[in-house]
């Protein structure tokens, strides 16, 4: 059976779930970030795929790219925000973190 | 079985085993170590899908960018002694639940849709075609994206410094 579209539509659902999965049940923010990290790029595995089966053109690798970027600014400022709460509260459990002020 | 097909489900096998060694390990440095391996397994994804020049944007800003700066965060929040117990998880049975329906709903809808098909699959060089329309059709997204990096750049530099109190 050859490789096909649906091949790539499922790897990028598998890769979703876990990436679900790890959001939905780490405790420690940057895990959470992780999670974030896998499912933009499941998301990208999906645009990748169906630039090159359905519609044969670049545009869905231009908003790949796009996502990518978003990814970059994204953990930037994620990763600067867990920088601060731990100065702040000297942990990064999310449960543990739930005021916005000291 | 031909070689492509064979190279195909080796380079998904390590993204997949990746990932779950990010979703499932004890050890945040382990996870975060793993996120290297679903990066690099991604990016073989897209070479497999024609896509060069992302593959290479996938190298170079997730492995090179995302996963350096990830790592800096789990050596600068963690002590390094009590890491075993870091990376702790919560209501792993109901999440397992979720994502399992969920990962079965995704995968009958993906069988049972009838995807568009193009005319013709290429396997064709694409920087040049996607340079064009960054400077044609995206030419605003693009300016965008400029301005959204400087405004994160200063605002990570913003959340990130150490506040001098008087």
């Amino acid at each position: 059976m050859a490789i096909g579209l649906n091949h790539y539509l499922i790897l990028g659902a598998i890769v979703f779930s876990l990436g679900l999965y790890t959001v939905l049940t780490r405790r420690n923010a940057i895990s959470v970030l992780m999670g974030v990290e896998l499912i933009l790029n499941s998301a990208n595995i999906n645009y990748v795929a169906f630039a090159h089966y359905s519609s044969g053109g670049v545009d869905g690798q231009i908003y790949a790219i796009f996502v990518i970027m978003l990814a970059a600014a994204e953990a930037a400022v994620g990763l600067a925000i867990v920088l601060a709460i731990f100065q702040l509260f000297h942990t990064i459990d999310v449960g543990a973190v739930e005021t916005l002020k000291e | 079985m031909e070689l492509a097909a064979v190279i195909f489900y080796l380079v998904a096998a390590v993204t997949v085993g990746s990932a779950a060694m990010v979703a499932f390990s004890r050890n945040i440095i382990y996870s975060a170590f793993s996120l290297l391996g679903a990066f690099a397994g991604v990016a073989g994804i897209y070479v497999f899908l024609g896509a060069d020049f992302v593959a290479a944007v996938q190298v170079l800003i997730y492995v090179g960018g995302i996963l350096v700066l990830i790592l800096f965060a789990v050596m600068l929040t963690h002590r390094i002694t009590d890491v075993k117990i870091t990376n702790r998880a919560a209501g792993r049975i109901p999440g397992l639940v979720i994502v399992a329906v969920l990962l079965a709903l995704l995968v009958q809808t993906i069988r049972e849709t009838p995807w568009a098909k193009a005319k013709q699959i290429v396997y064709t060089p694409t920087s040049a075609k996607i340079g064009d329309m960054f400077l044609q059709d995206y030419l605003l997204p693009f300016e965008l994206a400029s301005l959204v990096l400087l405004a994160a750049l200063i605002g990570a530099v913003v959340l990130a410094r150490k506040e001098i109190r008087e």
